[in-house]
């Protein structure tokens, strides 16, 4: 365990966990947008801004990516983090102008409008779609194409994936609702925000529901090498 | 690939030592050798044909026992290549061409020279025979680049003969690791590479971090517009390169290393490839190296040319395979580096340092340079100047010398208007500056930085405002896109400049300007994004009036951009003699007869500027 002060209070924290969770562990609020628990840290949003102090250097870090340390003096809120995450949040509200979630954060921050001309997008291009596919499902079905202001998530080529098993764990992650997925019939459609898929999914033997997409259930079997007949039940269903 | 024969395999420093002398008594030193420069610049002018001409010429005239030929790396002067040097006099002959080389030839043999391709000084109007006399060459300290003249870089027998690999040698069998990194930190050398990190503590930390495996990364991934100083460097002198790596190795304890070569370098990867092969076979590189027990492997990868690969982190992801892009440095990278072990990186320049200090010891090194930065640096100085080239000089000299001095100064009799140092990331210093004294910290201090060593040269033609938007633009392109304030922020000042360029400036632009670039200098992921707005900011403390005449005044002060300049033809100066209407690409002038003005249609006019360049007589005005 080590010592730390965030915000003038001393807390206490495990070796190894970064800044971003020994704060929320201590219900100190730090605004970010591409961490989840579920994937490895990444840096990138960089609205988790905070201020640490070691001896005499005082800089500015991702608190998602800092580990703590015995000592640290650490800031959430400081004039220089403010005026830095302001800016941040006006050029994510000229990209995304219309999207609730980035309007609500910016609200939350104090940001009601942005300098810059408007884009019309939903995507912050954060990658927690991308690092969860790969992490967490383990296909990376998608990922993140071009470099720079042409930065862009897709599927390779923009072509239907190969891998995809259309389980939605990218729209689930989204922290901005940029990637979208509904079952319709017996299809499931998945809308990123440069191209789309279709997935056929799995009628319920029993009660005849279409309850998952087949290519996702032949995925787990395979993986966890389960009996070929493991999902024709739905949950509901299954002994 | 070598074209000689393959080596013996060395087994102990008294083989070395005993091949070096074998070497050097098969040569005989008041032989004429011919050097041709065969580095990037003067093959873009032409060398090649000059190289199979002497070969020729030497061949059917039956000397080619008498006299040899080298093609070497580049000695800097490129301004004036294609170069050939007659040795061991050291005769320059500049602006060579395949016509000339039956007369240099038949000179050489009579041990005349040939005037007509000699320098013109032209200061004092006369020819300079000797290479050392030249103006260019004369207030430079070349301990790294004047090696690239007497060096065939496929050649390993060439660098042996000059005492290569000795420092190796030494450090092997008379030097403890520890000793090696004291002295390397003794001598106050920094990364060349642009963050100017002292390099032995960076190996200390390499040493002493826990970790399987070590590995050495040679950084040659120069993406700088117009910097091709480690270029060179690899071109003329890999082995340097090499050698620099093994003691570092052997210091820190690796026994893999990487040279991480852009591949629009195709010269810099063929003799890196070249030199790394000689090396295995004479037993320098691979298992048990001179006996020592110490086994050091050195593989080349080749980048893809993405400028961010330069930067550390963003070349590891490269080496492993996997998207150049960079990571927080929280855990350096000589902690957790390539595949999360201990990982010492440094750029060729520095690497090529490292083999003098072992050689010529940490006080003759500290002693050149000065109290923050040791050593010589070499600049590649391009732009606005008289003799474009490569220069090495020693730390704090001043800019004034660089470029007045060895630079030439400014073509055509213009005006100095600023100097940018540091690559795309460094900023515009502007003439009052020119006394400053060239090290990391003075540099710094005025809003700019060493960075690799980039020089560009602008005169009074060159609008500040048209400046800070080409650099933006193009790390705008060359950002990764990872984090938000680079991505976001470099698009937004791109934005903003064109606009301002346009005439389209508004009121706040500036503020906004410096509000954007606080926020990429202290909140961006990786020091592309961080440095990212210092041509914004330099020109901006320098040039700030030039930002106002653009947004207030929609003037452009030095007639650059488009969209803000007019030309008209002054009727009381014009003689329509119709120099104008001819330059003109689009016939928007027009010829009204002897002795009557031109006449300018603005709706034809492109503002190319031609009918302004063209004009002796002051009769084309631009407003």
């Amino acid at each position: 365990m080590v010592t730390l002060t965030i915000d003038g209070r001393k807390v206490q924290a495990e070796e190894g966990a970064t800044i971003l969770e020994v704060a929320e562990d201590n219900n100190i609020y730090i605004p970010a947008l591409c961490s989840n628990e579920a994937v490895k840290p990444y840096g990138a949003c960089r609205l988790c801004l905070v201020e640490v102090t070691r001896g005499k250097r005082e800089r500015l870090v991702a608190s998602c990516l800092y580990e703590v340390e015995e000592g640290l003096k650490v800031k959430t809120n400081s004039e220089r983090i403010a005026s830095n995450r302001k800016m941040l949040m006006e050029l994510l509200l000229a990209r995304c102008p219309n999207n609730k979630e980035i309007q609500d954060l910016a609200h939350k921050l104090g940001v009601d409008g942005t300098s810059f001309e408007l884009e019309d997008n939903d995507c912050i291009l954060c990658a927690l779609c991308v690092r969860a596919c790969d992490e967490v499902v383990g296909v990376s079905a998608i990922s993140l194409v071009n470099r720079g202001v042409d930065r862009a998530m897709a599927t390779p080529f923009y072509e239907p994936s190969d891998v995809c098993i259309g389980c939605g764990s990218c729209a689930y992650v989204c922290p901005t609702g940029a990637i979208s997925f509904k079952d319709v019939g017996d299809t499931r459609y998945i809308k990123w925000p440069k191209n789309g898929m279709e997935f056929k999914l799995k009628k319920c033997k029993t009660c005849g529901r279409y309850w998952a997409p087949e290519k996702q259930l032949d995925y787990i079997i395979k993986k966890v090498n389960l009996a070929p007949d493991a999902f024709d039940n739905c949950p509901d269903c299954r002994d | 690939m070598g074209k000689e024969k393959v080596l013996k395999r060395l087994g102990s420093p008294q083989e070395l030592e005993a091949l070096r002398a074998s070497i050097v008594k098969s040569r005989d030193p008041k032989q004429a050798c011919l050097v041709v420069c065969g580095g990037t610049g003067c093959l873009a002018l032409g060398a090649q044909k000059v190289i199979t001409a002497f070969r020729r010429e030497l061949k059917e005239r039956g000397l080619e026992d008498k006299v040899s030929l080298r093609v070497t790396g580049c000695p800097g002067f490129c301004e004036r290549g294609p170069l050939v040097v007659v040795k061991p006099e050291n005769i320059l002959y500049q602006q060579v061409k395949s016509e000339d080389v039956a007369e240099i030839v038949s000179a050489t043999v009579k041990g005349k020279i040939v005037d007509r391709l000699l320098y013109t000084d032209p200061g004092t109007g006369k020819k300079i025979t000797y290479e050392s006399d030249v103006p260019f060459y004369k207030k430079q300290k070349r301990l790294l680049l004047s090696d690239n003249s007497n060096i065939d870089p496929t050649e390993i027998r060439d660098y042996l003969a000059l005492g290569g690999y000795a420092a190796l040698s030494k450090v092997l069998f008379d030097l403890s690791p520890e000793a090696v990194i004291k002295e390397v930190k003794k001598s106050g050398l920094r990364g060349r590479g642009g963050g100017g990190f002292p390099t032995g503590v960076k190996w200390e930390s390499c040493r002493q971090a826990p970790g399987d495996k070590r590995y050495i990364i040679c950084n040659c991934d120069e993406g700088d517009p117009g910097a091709f100083m480690d270029r060179s460097l690899m071109e003329g002198n890999p082995h340097s390169v090499l050698e620099g790596m093994l003691i570092g190795a052997y210091a820190i304890g690796g026994h893999e290393g990487y040279i991480y070569v852009r591949n629009e370098y195709p010269l810099a990867v063929r003799n890196a490839e070249i030199a790394v092969k000689q090396a295995e076979e004479l037993g320098l590189l691979g298992k048990n190296i001179l006996g020592s027990g110490f086994d050091f492997d050195i593989k080349i990868s080749r980048g893809g040319g993405a400028f961010v690969c330069g930067e550390s982190t963003a070349l590891m992801a490269s080496l492993e395979g996997k998207v150049g892009e960079p990571r927080a440095k929280y855990v350096h990278t000589v902690e957790k580096g390539l595949w999360e072990q201990p990982t010492n990186l440094n750029n060729v320049e520095t690497w090529a340092n490292v083999p003098l200090i072992i050689e010529n010891g940490a006080d003759w090194y500290a002693k050149i340079g000065t109290a923050g930065s040791k050593g010589t640096k070499i600049f590649s100085l391009v732009g606005k100047i008289n003799n474009t080239g490569l220069v090495e000089v020693p730390m704090g000299i001043t800019l004034r010398e660089v470029i007045y001095d060895i630079g030439g100064g400014i073509p055509e009799g213009k005006k100095f208007k600023a100097v940018q140092t540091g690559g795309p990331s460094g900023g515009c210093i502007p003439e009052d500056k020119l006394d400053l004294p060239v090290d990391f910290d003075e540099l710094d201090r005025v809003g700019s930085m060493m960075g690799s060593g980039g020089m560009i040269v602008m005169d009074e033609n060159s609008c500040m405002v048209d400046i800070a938007k080409y650099f933006i633009s193009f790390l705008e392109g060359e950002s990764c896109g990872k984090c938000v304030p680079c991505r976001e922020g470099l698009k937004r000042m791109s934005q903003i400049l064109a606009r301002i360029t346009e005439g389209k400036g508004k009121d706040g632009d500036i503020d906004l300007l410096e509000r954007l670039s606080a926020t990429l200098v202290d909140s961006s992921l990786c020091a592309l994004g961080s440095t990212a707005p210092n041509p914004v900011l330099t020109t901006l403390r320098y040039f700030r009036d030039e930002y106002e005449a653009h947004i207030k005044d929609k003037r452009c002060p030095a007639g650059v951009c488009k969209e803000l300049v007019t030309y008209l033809i002054d009727e009381k100066k014009c003689p329509g003699c119709g120099l104008c209407v001819k330059a003109c690409p689009v016939e928007a002038i027009t010829d009204m007869g002897k002795k009557k003005p031109v006449v300018l249609d603005q709706e034809k006019c492109i503002k190319c500027g031609a009918c302004y360049d063209v004009c002796n007589l002051g009769a084309v005005i631009r407003k």
